[in-house]
């Protein structure tokens, strides 16, 4: 299949060294650590057309684009990231790069820990939102941008762009925040202890050594990804997917699978465990828990927004249960309360939480305006 | 700066420089976008129309997806000096919650709506026996957004009721001029009313 002509083409991953031990919010250092990105289109001669893409739980560094010709997808935010996009490339120097804790090629649970020449796995330390949002601002000095044109993300990659404009006010000039949330509800909790009890109690999951032991908890991982997929859709998109329709044809009075959306949820749980790590699951539902930032600020998160110099835009979508448009709406009443400047749109739509990736015409719409008005801020 | 509908033009020269302004229904930003220009002001607009809110973005107002039709506004009391509503309350559902929300948001509320006392519409009801149609007025009984009608009189009355004070009031014919007539007999005359009001 031909690179589409609106697409950035091939493209590589590059990763930096990090030497300085980096001491997390858990209170554990890390001695030496790496962070793998990419990046797209040209940085301009001062530095200022730079846009920061914050990954959710299982997105990482490859943003867009395509590594080979052969490649079946591309990056996971191709809807929005190229020539002539939203977040367009011929404007912008795009960058995406992969936390750490993750384990596409930043340092993880997978890696060496260089004090003990063993590979981390379950000892890799907790990592938080304010922990990657600070090593994302120590790689922005070894990219030599100061300031940053947008951070932007969506879900977990949200959180990040909020805990960005709280800690470094200065160091961003737009923050759009897509389907996020100011931090988790007992709901939300309650879903990624599920997931994390059908990871640990996986007979394969050896309290995390399984690569030593070579096996892989597959099943955990698998119930833990059918079970986020189940949040990430909505009830109504469900129905339009998969209605009641049964596979064969007729019921079985069996435990096979039948019905056609067991089989799309068994097809996502198998294909998951290929491309991720179980530990690294765990840490990324965690640092979903743990995400509060008012909580550094006595609870309260108008004192929080305080803090932000940066011009914000919200987006939710009216059909997502994960982080429903209330949630968002938590988010842009703090920031009037703070009189910050502050867009937000809610956007019509029926995929659920998955919605804030795909190309929905209103968003795309929106989109285009915002990016339009951050282009205007870069000093020509 | 770009030319402005003659009602909001009138508007602002009624707003302070430098202040905190919430536009309910701000359509495509126009009237923010030039108070910014004009008066510094910062705030936000309602909108509930996603292409307009994009339209309002890129003119770089701060435009927040809003359903004015809920009622209650989730702003704190007295937070904006000036709270406006142009050529909108007569499409509310709940128009009387509004003004009380208005009146309870903004030091200054400022609202404006076409009369339905003006003299062609009585007399289209009278001699025709049928409901009004103008260029104000533009759409048919069963179709029409327009679902909260009211005359100088009966928005005077409300105000009056809900112990709202009003501090300014302007009434002017479609081209937007107050001509002799519309001084003396406004609820006969004028065509657009403008008011400023306060709940001290």
């Amino acid at each position: 299949m031909p690179i589409p002509d609106d697409s950035v083409g091939l493209v590589e991953s590059q990763t930096l060294h990090f030497d300085q031990p980096l001491t997390l919010a858990c209170g554990k250092t890390i001695p030496k650590w790496d962070i793998t990105y990419e990046t797209y289109g040209e940085l301009n001669a001062d530095h200022s057309n730079a846009v920061l893409i914050c990954h959710a739980l299982s997105g990482d560094h490859h943003a867009a684009g395509y590594h080979n010709e052969d490649d079946k997808k591309p990056g996971w935010w191709e809807n929005a990231i190229g020539p002539g996009k939203p977040i367009d490339t011929n404007q912008f120097f795009v960058v995406a790069l992969n936390n750490i804790g993750h384990c596409k090629g930043s340092t993880g649970p997978a890696s060496i820990n260089p004090e003990t020449g063993k590979m981390y796995g379950p000892d890799f330390p907790i990592v938080t939102v304010t922990d990657w949002v600070k090593t994302q601002r120590l790689f922005s000095d070894k990219l030599e941008i100061q300031t940053w044109a947008a951070i932007i993300g969506g879900s977990l990659g949200g959180m990040q762009v909020m805990q960005w404009a709280i800690d470094y006010p200065n160091d961003l000039k737009h923050a759009i925040i897509i389907a996020a949330a100011p931090k988790l509800s007992a709901q939300n909790i309650g879903f990624n202890e599920v997931s994390r009890q059908a990871i640990l109690s996986d007979p394969d999951f050896h309290e995390g050594h399984y690569i030593e032991k070579g096996t892989v908890p597959k099943r955990g991982l698998m119930l833990a990804r059918m079970l986020g997929h189940i949040t990430y859709l909505s009830d109504d998109a469900m129905r339009k997917k998969f209605g009641r329709e049964l596979r064969s044809g007729k019921i079985n009075y069996g435990f096979d699978v039948e019905f056609q959306v067991e089989s799309y949820l068994r097809y996502q749980g198998t294909s998951f465990v290929d491309r991720f790590d179980a530990n690294t699951y765990l840490l990324m539902t965690k640092a979903l828990d743990y995400f509060d930032p008012a909580q550094a600020f006595d609870g309260d998160l108008v004192k929080a927004f305080k803090q932000i110099k940066a011009q914000c835009f919200v987006v939710s979508f009216t059909s997502d249960w994960r982080f429903a448009p209330e949630r968002s709406q938590e988010i842009v009443h703090a920031l009037v309360e703070a009189d910050k400047v502050v867009s937000y749109a809610e956007i019509e739509a029926h995929q659920g939480h998955d919605a804030f990736l795909l190309p929905l015409p209103d968003y795309m719409n929106l989109f285009y305006a915002y990016m339009s008005r951050v282009a205007k801020d870069i000093p020509a | 700066m770009t030319k402005l509908r003659a009602d909001l033009s009138i508007i602002s020269d009624w707003i302070r420089p430098n202040s905190r302004v919430l536009d309910l229904g701000c359509g495509r930003g126009a009237l923010l976008s030039h108070l910014k220009e004009r008066h510094n002001i910062t705030g936000y607009g309602l909108e509930i129309e996603v292409d307009k809110i994009a339209d309002g973005i890129r003119a770089g107002v701060n435009v927040l997806h809003r359903d004015l039709d809920t009622g209650k506004l989730d702003f704190a009391s007295n937070s904006f000096d000036f709270v406006i509503m142009a050529q909108t309350l007569q499409a509310i559902k709940q128009p009387d919650v509004l003004i009380d929300e208005m009146a309870r948001i903004g030091k200054s509320g400022i609202i404006t709506f076409p009369n339905f006392g003006y003299w062609e519409n009585r007399l289209r009801l009278f001699f025709k026996g049928r409901m009004p149609l103008s260029n104000l007025l533009p759409y048919e009984w069963y179709n029409s957004p327009n679902i909260h009608l009211c005359t100088l009189r009966d928005f005077e009355k409300l105000c009056h009721e809900k112990h709202i004070t009003i501090t300014q009031r302007t009434v002017v014919d479609l081209s937007h001029q107050t001509r002799l007539l519309t001084k003396w007999f406004p609820n006969w005359f004028g065509q657009i009313a403008l008011y400023q009001f306060t709940k001290a």
